[in-house]
């Protein structure tokens, strides 16, 4: 080849980094492997396999007489009704916290450097946010069990807190990610905040907001189901009960009571994104 | 009838927030006004601080050094409120129309309204406009009528630039700040707008100045042309008195810039529409 590149040209430059950060990454694994006693094995030795073999037996084939199955459906409903009150709580506290923490909405931060008072002001909203979402919801569930005793109202209490710090984190990484052209010219032509809210940030990044929306009302379900082990009701509870009683085939059916609201959250999760989007 | 907001600047510098504190400003010291209902195109090669003098004119963008007085008051003076309040008197349009993509036309309009509404007015708007007649005769007269209940998303992006203009209309701003108000517009289309904008402005005595990188149109429409290089000021004239000679001056190394407008309008249309950056998720 006549126009035969230099040798030092053809060479990748971030060859060898990528090759160190790899080997770096696994050897920090490691460890990590170690310390969780990391032994897949022991799931196949025969003894084993027998024990999760009668277990799995049990499932089959699921419970459907029809007193269980009215059961089953009164305890969806309260699950579901457990979920959407969670929610909806999370909700009613998560959004004015948004609001107050989104650098895209500040007025001040359009001449420059965001004001002094302000700032503190959103970083004391993110601290609240982290300590709400950092106390997994089965410790604020057990704290409210103590409180309002055994029911569904601890679950839906616990599930509201946990849930705003995780709904207010994520909108306000959510309104900060998407494009502010249209709100920084709204609030620079004199809007006021949630004005430039209203007719800006909200409609560029509706349908993100629906849909993570969605999703954390499908993770709610789920959690619901925990929380029931602890005596907060819904399909959780009667889920534990079942499990104490060794009655696989109780428990099978409300998986598939499971896997079948998770399918709906999923569809209705689309069809949303589909008109907002 | 609204009058027009009044502009001095007094050697007013600025730079832009990201740049560096070494970096030469974007605007050297800069002495100009504007009396109230006049009308003034801002011309000059790419680079001259055009952009940067109106958002420094709109109280976007603090001024390093110098003063701004808007109608006899400085705004940076004033507490943020006033400030935000005064900003309503000012319409500022950028280049790249700040419309949300999602958005249906008649909102993205009548969101121009919004300094003057209170929220609960701004909530109900939002569910069943307010001001459908308003948001029509505005479109209609940049030839957008029928795109009233389109969404933003689905018209062209000749037609976002005008809507875009077309929200100055009603706006309550007494001072417009019009930035490239043609780059994606083919020429006649631009001859229009820029008629519709200007005839606009002098019925209701507003004050507009507007960045232009068409000089003929800038000289056809606008009686008075300041030009800018370097970020600094070039000439401030009549436009009958801006002569071939000092756009060729004010232009020097930047000759394609003159001549690509009348050249070729597609590539230059194109090339000044590029970045838009809305999403389509």
């Amino acid at each position: 080849m006549a126009n035969a590149l230099h040798p030092a040209a053809v060479r990748d430059p971030a060859w060898l980094g990528r090759v160190f950060w790899t080997c770096a990454a696994l050897a920090l694994l490691f460890p990590a492997l170690v310390a969780c006693e990391f032994k897949p094995w022991v799931l196949f030795t025969p003894d084993n396999l027998r024990v999760t073999g009668r277990f799995i037996t049990d499932f089959f084939p699921p419970k459907v007489d029809a007193e269980f199955l009215a059961l089953v459906a009164r305890e969806t409903w309260r699950t579901v009704a457990i979920a959407t009150a969670g929610i909806a709580l999370a909700l009613a506290l998560a959004i004015p916290l948004t609001l107050l923490s989104t650098a895209a909405l500040s007025v001040s931060a359009l001449s420059g450097r965001m004001g002094m008072l302000p700032f503190a002001l959103r970083q004391a909203i993110r601290v609240l946010l982290i300590v709400l979402r950092s106390v997994p919801e089965l410790v604020w569930a057990l704290v409210f069990v103590r409180v309002v005793g055994l029911g569904p109202t601890a679950g839906v209490l616990a599930i509201a807190l946990t849930y705003a710090g995780m709904l207010g984190k994520v909108y306000g990484e959510i309104l900060e990610s998407g494009d502010a052209h249209a709100t920084t010219a709204l609030l620079r032509n004199g809007s006021s905040r949630l004005q430039a809210f209203l007719y800006g940030l909200l409609p560029q990044n509706a349908a993100e907001l629906t849909s993570y929306t969605v999703y954390r009302w499908e993770c709610a379900i789920r959690s619901s189901a925990v929380l029931g082990f602890v005596g907060a009701g819904g399909l959780g509870q009667q889920m534990d009960l079942s499990m104490k009683m060794f009655e696989g085939a109780e428990v099978a059916t409300m998986l598939i009571v499971f896997m079948l609201l998770v399918w709906l959250a999923d569809a209705v999760s689309s069809q949303l994104r589909r008109v907002l989007g | 009838m609204a009058s027009g907001m009044a502009v001095a600047l007094d050697a007013l510098m600025a730079r832009h927030p990201a740049a560096s504190r070494e970096a030469p400003p974007a605007l050297k010291p800069l002495s100009l006004a504007v009396a109230a209902g006049e009308q003034v195109a801002v011309i000059g090669p790419s680079g001259a601080g055009k952009t940067t003098l109106l958002h420094a004119l709109a109280c976007a963008l603090r001024p390093s050094g110098g003063a701004l007085r808007l109608d006899d008051r400085d705004p940076w003076a004033l507490p943020t409120r006033s400030l935000q309040s005064l900003r309503g008197e000012l319409f500022l349009a950028p280049q790249v129309p700040p419309l949300p993509p999602r958005q249906r036309v008649i909102t993205a309009v009548l969101a121009a309204r919004l300094p003057r509404q209170s929220l609960l007015e701004a909530l109900r708007s939002l569910i069943l406009p307010t001001g459908i007649g308003a948001a029509h005769a505005a479109l209609a007269r940049f030839d957008l009528g029928e795109k009233l209940w389109e969404r933003v998303d689905r018209i062209s992006g000749g037609e976002r630039q005008r809507v875009g203009l077309a929200r100055a209309l009603v706006s309550p701003g007494r001072l417009w700040l019009v930035d490239e108000p043609l780059s994606a517009l083919d020429p006649a289309r631009a001859a229009g707008a820029i008629a519709t904008l200007t005839s606009a402005a002098r019925e209701r005595g507003i004050t507009l100045v507007a960045t232009l990188h068409q000089v003929e149109v800038a000289l056809a429409s606008f009686p008075r042309i300041v030009g800018l290089r370097n970020g600094e000021l070039a000439f401030d004239l009549p436009a009958a008195e801006v002569s071939r000679e000092r756009l060729a001056r004010l232009y020097a190394q930047h000759e394609h810039e003159l001549a690509a407008w009348t050249a070729e309008p597609d590539a230059a249309s194109s090339a000044g529409a590029q970045p838009v950056p809305l999403c389509f998720r």
